[in-house]
């Protein structure tokens, strides 16, 4: 409704330079926040007053100077199993969201250029795939065929891969109907070319959000599948895992279980804030 | 001869009378229906594939070869893939699952039992979550970028990242344990009186699924009225002297509230997953816990029909939101071949942070 | 004391507003003092803006996008967009200053005294209600003591006077069951419904075909003439509100530049960017040479000191720069202008035009370059095509016209093989030219280019000017990087880009540019045939007039045109030949004179009829006269 809405006039390079993500201090707070974990994880275990196996103290025993958190329900000291627990689900939900948004993307680019009989068989095949919840996909999975890492991992990512498919499909659609991506076909540009060139720098920044959303999503699911008991296998230390093992004794010795929790919900804090910071950046350039 | 012959003569004149959306919704429903197929095949296929034999399962570890030979004979589990399916699927046609491994009882019974609970679970967190973030959203975007606005929008995005099973064990130790011990940690209902009326044991649970779910709808709804605020269509109403009353209540809320529909449904995945965790935590029993304990106990018929009876769920809440989506958009409604944009759905996805 | 007067009427007698005639005939409506509107970043939109309209009186107001003419018209009703806010100034609407106005004062103004028209009726229409409900609405809030029957009566009233359907089921229906021109009608009785002395009306015929506009306009004029309705108009084109305003006001850059009565106005521009305008518009009723406007309009935010319009001006002196001009009344007209141009200046120039404008019309020339035989195009069921057969001549420009539907752009996006399920016909140079772009050989795709109608969106927006250019070139020339680098600087200079441009975003680049860069990508790889899909129609006019330009140098060194377009004032302009299409028919083609000048099919004489001139006396003029008091 109004003229002055699609100006054409020039506008000087820097007031329509795209704000970059690093200005937002969602994106920079969270950015931190998940350096230092991945810090923590990676450095945590040649910290470790002691090792995440040995028995050296009491079931349950209570924080001291000795044991900053205490110890854990087979007498391990909890401060050492927490800075030895941190790597699996860091490098599993990493890992997971990479492979999904690969696969996906893949699949889902492809079923929006071509279309037709292959955008179909792949829009059918996420409605099956989307109809089990992904814990649920993943617990039936892992339960069935055993807790290898690189299983659970794959499974999540399967999990995820519908999701990313549907968005990137979308996405394509959209900008293959632009008529910059008709030019390229009309030059006789390949069909490559025109999804590597055209397309898929179009489709990065939906994508680049996907994967922090996705990440939140893992470290959730992963966490919850240690919970449950069916991620890392003991004696190894794990987050999650320690979440699982010392519930029942929440009421005696709290720090077992809350520690873990905490570095839980501040990794998955992290990432998610990068993924929101994201999403509001990108509103607001779309928005100009 | 005669009959099929009329059939196809008078059918598509019959079609061409009706209006479009019934053939849509025919279509969506093969559709729908053709997921359902796959989704037994490979359920089946799936709990087929487990390294445990069920006969060696009902009848324990000290049972002789020869003896479990015989039940996995009995148990049909020496024929092909293909005819165990079809004698599997026909029984599972009319809801017979078969008998579980561990307790004996018919899987349709506990499985009834639990699914009664897990639906009162359900019911009172749709029935707190879906005005709470309707009314909710619709606020922070009428104030969006206020203070009040992003304080919320902050705190939603705390709540959002924290995993469903660290609410739940919070709200524990606050309300049950620690600083507050009014409410029960555990749900220990009894099964002679409906879950629904329990409501002292379904408050925690309910609570956790509610703050877990209610960020990804407010954040939809929010985000859906302020598409429909900044519209051509809003400006001109203001400009038209209506009251802002009016405004939101007859031309934003609507059409706001269509993808809204969508983002119900899609939560619907998230609340089932979530039901898993939480109904574990709080020993809630409902279909999650039934689920944990089957997969404990490799007790197949009850895997295979809580794995059903979930996916058949979010089939159908899927195709009866496309269906709302459709019968509520006049132009969808009207149009001769309804089609809903391709990418509407992700592009929902993506607004609700899913 | 004619404000006090009618503010006590609206206040104390609400519900006999209807009676517009009650205010007298020559009350100020709106009165509008050094009116000053900033966006939140401080960049200022509208500055220092006067003007008042009497009650009756149509006032267009017109201005090239971005010069805040949308932003002036709503704010008279107390709507700002977000993000931007009323500075300075006084805005009284009918007594009430609007800037310290009530908020039930506000809905009277807004319901009651004025209505207001969007430009994009399929935006602003509801897609949830039905019209009788929008209609209604109206009444309910407006003038709740209507009884049921007299809302029912007034309802059927109103959509009588502006030319709807009277048939019940047609209220029944949703906005997108309802053609543009019967939605741009809705719009109208919503606004005329409940009797405002005043109307606001915001390009409201943009978005429509030709014939549509006119019947339209007519609509209009009848019912500001029958209900003594003063209007404001707002519009990019002058030849459309030429015979419709009794005075003009042309905005640009956010501040008015000049203000006359509607004739004196064509008859006499004062400000030189009204020249200028006037000067690049072509004009339906004559060929005429189009003289762009250099540069273009500044952004708000961009906005230098002195005359906004001074970096464009040929007549631009020191003082320019350095200071605003004030508004100066001169005979009929007030221009802000220092050196405004006098009476005797635009004839001579104007003479000037006709003597340049006398032939560069190229004959109908017989050598055909690329035949077009039985072409179909469907979309799935439907066709859109229908047996077309058509001939572009080598070296010459021949216009594909039609209105929205026409299936022209299917046409031109399947000569150059976008297109799915077309049929027919193609010889190109004397050999057979493959119908989808796939199936042809490199050197076809390379001699037949394409310029799409979107400069938004017809260069990828994450690839500098400079690689979207070398991408045409190595794909279609072996050549060494610094000859390519060579031919994309000459084929910049050709369209009129300096070479700083290559290193930019599109999103840096103005649309005139954008589209420039659309022409430069064709042009580098050295085409025969260039193919425009309406690629002015997103342009102000007097970047239009430069774009037109550079298309007659480049037909003048050989290259031979299809321009497809809807504006016939724009054919008469630049085409040599001329294929009228209509549902997919060609109904009418030939050589330019023959066609306008004697048209032989009913829709090709329509077309031309109803578009509004600079010139000549608008057709829907005519059926007005007789009701004008």
């Amino acid at each position: 409704m109004s003229d002055d809405s699609d100006k054409p006039a020039v506008v000087s390079r820097l007031s329509v330079q795209k704000r970059g993500f690093l200005q937002e201090r969602q994106i920079r707070v969270g950015l931190v926040i998940a350096l230092l974990l991945v810090f923590f994880a990676l450095l945590g275990p040649s910290f470790a007053p002691h090792s995440h196996e040995a028995l050296v103290g009491q079931t349950y025993g209570e924080p001291s100077v000795k044991a900053w958190l205490g110890y854990d329900y087979l007498g391990r000291d909890v401060w050492s199993r927490v800075l030895s627990g941190g790597q699996s689900i860091i490098w599993m939900s990493v890992a997971a969201s990479v492979i999904a948004l690969v696969i996906g993307t893949s699949l889902g680019v492809a079923a929006g250029y071509l279309r037709h009989g292959f955008d179909r068989a792949v829009v059918w095949l996420t409605d099956v795939i989307l109809a089990f919840p992904d814990l649920i996909l993943v617990l039936l999975v892992v339960s069935m065929l055993g807790r290898d890492p690189w299983l659970i991992v794959l499974t999540v990512s399967i999990a995820f891969i519908p999701g990313v498919i549907r968005l990137s499909r979308g996405v394509t659609l959209g900008v293959a109907e632009q008529e910059f991506v008709e030019a390229a076909r009309m030059m006789g540009y390949s069909r490559r070319r025109i999804l590597v060139r055209e397309i898929l720098p179009n489709i990065l920044t939906p994508l680049v959000i996907q994967f922090g959303i996705m990440l939140t999503w893992a470290v959730g699911i992963l966490a919850g599948l240690s919970f449950l008991g069916y991620g890392v296998a003991p004696p190894a230390a794990d987050w999650g895992l320690m979440i699982n093992e010392n519930t029942p004794g929440l009421m005696i010795q709290p720090w077992a279980v809350i520690a873990p929790i905490v570095l839980i919900a501040l990794f998955a804090l992290s990432t998610n804030l990068i993924a929101e910071g994201m999403t509001r950046v990108n509103a607001q350039t779309e928005g100009q | 001869m005669a009959f099929p012959t009329l059939l196809i003569h008078h059918l598509p004149t019959k079609f061409a009378e009706l209006p479009g959306w019934v053939s849509w919704v025919v279509g969506r429903i093969i559709l729908g229906f053709s997921v359902v197929i796959v989704i037994t095949l490979v359920v089946f296929a799936a709990t087929q594939i487990l390294p445990s034999d069920p006969a060696r399962v009902i009848l324990g570890p000290e049972a002789t070869l020869e003896a479990v030979e015989t039940l996995r004979r009995q148990l049909g589990l020496d024929k092909p893939f293909i005819v165990q399916y079809a004698s599997w699927i026909a029984n599972v046609a009319v809801g017979d699952f078969g008998v579980s491994l561990d307790s004996g009882v018919r899987t349709a019974e506990i499985v009834g039992s639990r699914l009664d609970n897990s639906m009162a679970l359900l019911l009172y967190v749709l029935a707190v979550t879906i005005p709470l973030s309707l009314w909710l959203g619709t606020v922070l975007a009428i104030h969006r970028d206020s203070k009040f606005d992003r304080t919320v929008m902050t705190s939603l995005i705390l709540i959002k990242a924290i995993p469903s099973f660290v609410v739940g064990l919070a709200l524990i130790m606050i309300f049950a344990v620690i600083l507050l011990p009014v409410l029960p940690a555990v749900s220990l209902l009894d099964p002679t009186r409906p879950a629904f009326l329990q409501v002292s044991y379904l408050i925690l649970p309910a609570a956790t699924l509610i703050l877990s779910v209610t960020p990804y709808l407010t954040r939809l709804v929010r985000s859906s009225v302020i598409e429909v605020l900044d519209s051509d269509y809003i400006a001109a109403a203001r400009l038209r002297g209506l009251s802002e009353v009016v405004i939101i209540r007859r031309h934003v809320l609507p059409n706001a509230l269509i993808p809204a529909i969508q983002g119900i449904a899609l939560t619907a995945r998230v609340l089932f997953g979530g039901v898993l965790v939480v109904e574990v935590v709080f020993s809630y029993p409902g279909l999650g816990d039934a689920l944990n304990s089957a997969i404990q106990m490799r007790d197949l018929p009850v895997i295979q029909m809580i794995a059903m009876v979930t996916a058949i769920a979010v089939v159908l809440i899927n195709l009866t939101a496309d269906i709302f989506t459709v019968l509520l958009t006049p132009k969808l409604r009207t149009a001769h071949q309804p089609t809903l944009r391709p990418g509407t759905r992700a592009a929902i996805k993506m607004k609700a942070g899913l | 004391m004619r404000f006090l007067f009618s503010k006590n009427r609206i206040e104390s007698n609400q519900a006999d507003n209807q009676q517009s005639l009650s205010i007298s005939r020559d009350a100020t409506l709106v009165d509008v003092k050094n009116l000053r509107i900033e966006r939140a970043d401080g960049a200022v939109i509208v500055d220092d803006v006067s003007f008042s309209i009497k009650a009756g009186e149509i006032v267009g107001l017109v201005g090239e996008s971005g010069s805040g003419k949308t932003t002036i018209a709503t704010s008279l009703l107390g709507y700002v967009r977000k993000g931007a806010a009323i500075i300075d100034g006084e805005i009284i609407v009918s007594g009430m200053n609007i800037r310290k106005i009530s908020a039930g004062g506000l809905k009277k103004i807004r319901g009651i005294f004025a209505g207001y028209v969007a430009q994009d009726p399929a935006m602003a229409l509801n897609p949830l209600l039905r019209i009788r409900v929008l209609l209604s609405e109206m009444l309910e809030t407006h003038l709740p003591d209507l009884s049921v029957r007299e809302r029912a009566q007034r309802i059927c009233e109103v959509v009588q006077e502006v030319g709807l359907p009277e048939e019940d089921s047609f209220l029944d229906r949703f906005p997108h069951q309802l053609s543009g021109g019967q939605q741009q009608r809705v719009l109208l009785a919503l606004a005329f419904i409940t009797r405002p002395n005043l109307i606001i009306l915001d390009e409201p015929t943009t978005a429509l075909d030709v014939t549509t506009q006119s019947h339209v306009l007519e609509t209009i004029k009848k019912l500001c003439s029958r209900h003594h309705v003063a209007a404001l108009y707002v519009s990019h084109d002058l030849a459309v509100v030429r015979d419709l305003v009794d005075r003009l006001i042309v905005l640009y850059a956010g501040r008015i530049v000049e203000m006359a009565s509607g004739a004196s106005f064509f008859d006499n521009p004062r400000h030189p960017y009204s020249h200028g305008l006037l000067a690049a518009i072509p004009d339906i009723s004559h060929r005429k040479m189009l003289i762009p406007i250099p540069g273009h309009a500044p952004a708000p935010g961009q906005r230098v000191q002195g005359c906004g319009f001074a970096n464009r001006c040929a007549r631009q002196r020191e003082i320019c720069v350095s200071q605003v001009p004030a508004l100066i009344t001169d005979k009929e007209s007030v221009a802000a202008c220092f050196y405004p141009i006098d009476t005797k200046t635009p004839q001579s120039i104007r003479a000037s035009i006709e003597k340049k404008t006398v032939h560069t019309l190229h004959p109908y020339r017989r050598q055909s370059l690329l035949e077009i035989r039985s072409f179909t195009a469907a979309y799935g069921a439907r066709p859109v095509l229908f047996n077309v057969d058509m001939d572009l001549f080598k070296g010459s420009c021949t216009a594909l016209v039609g209105e929205s539907g026409s299936g022209k752009t299917t046409f031109a996006r399947a000569l150059v093989g976008l297109g799915a399920d077309v049929g027919g016909r193609l010889v190109f140079d004397g050999s057979s030219l493959p119908i989808v772009a796939e199936d042809r050989s490199q050197d076809q795709r390379r001699r037949i280019q394409y310029v799409f109608q979107n400069p938004y969106r017809s260069l990828n927006p994450r690839r500098t000017v400079g690689k979207t250019l070398l991408d045409a070139i190595y794909h279609f020339h072996d050549i060494t990087p610094a000859i390519a680098r060579v031919r994309m600087l000459t084929t910049l200079e050709q369209v009129s880009l300096p070479p700083t441009i290559i290193g930019r975003y599109p999103r840096e680049l103005s649309g005139g540019e954008r589209q420039r860069i659309a022409i430069a990508r064709a042009l580098l790889s050295e085409p025969d045939v260039l193919i425009c899909d309406e690629i002015t129609s997103a342009l102000d006019v007097s970047v239009q007039a430069s774009i037109l330009q550079l298309l007659q140098t480049l037909q003048s060194k050989g290259l031979t045109i299809l321009f497809v377009t809807h504006d016939m004032a724009v054919v008469r302009a630049i085409a040599d030949n001329v294929v009228v299409l209509k549902h997919g028919n060609v109904v009418e083609s030939g050589p330019l004179k023959a066609v306008f000048d004697n048209p032989q099919s009913d829709y090709a004489r329509e077309l031309i009829n109803q578009s509004p001139s600079l010139s000549k006396p608008n057709n829907s003029n005519r059926f007005v006269q007789g009701e004008r008091i």
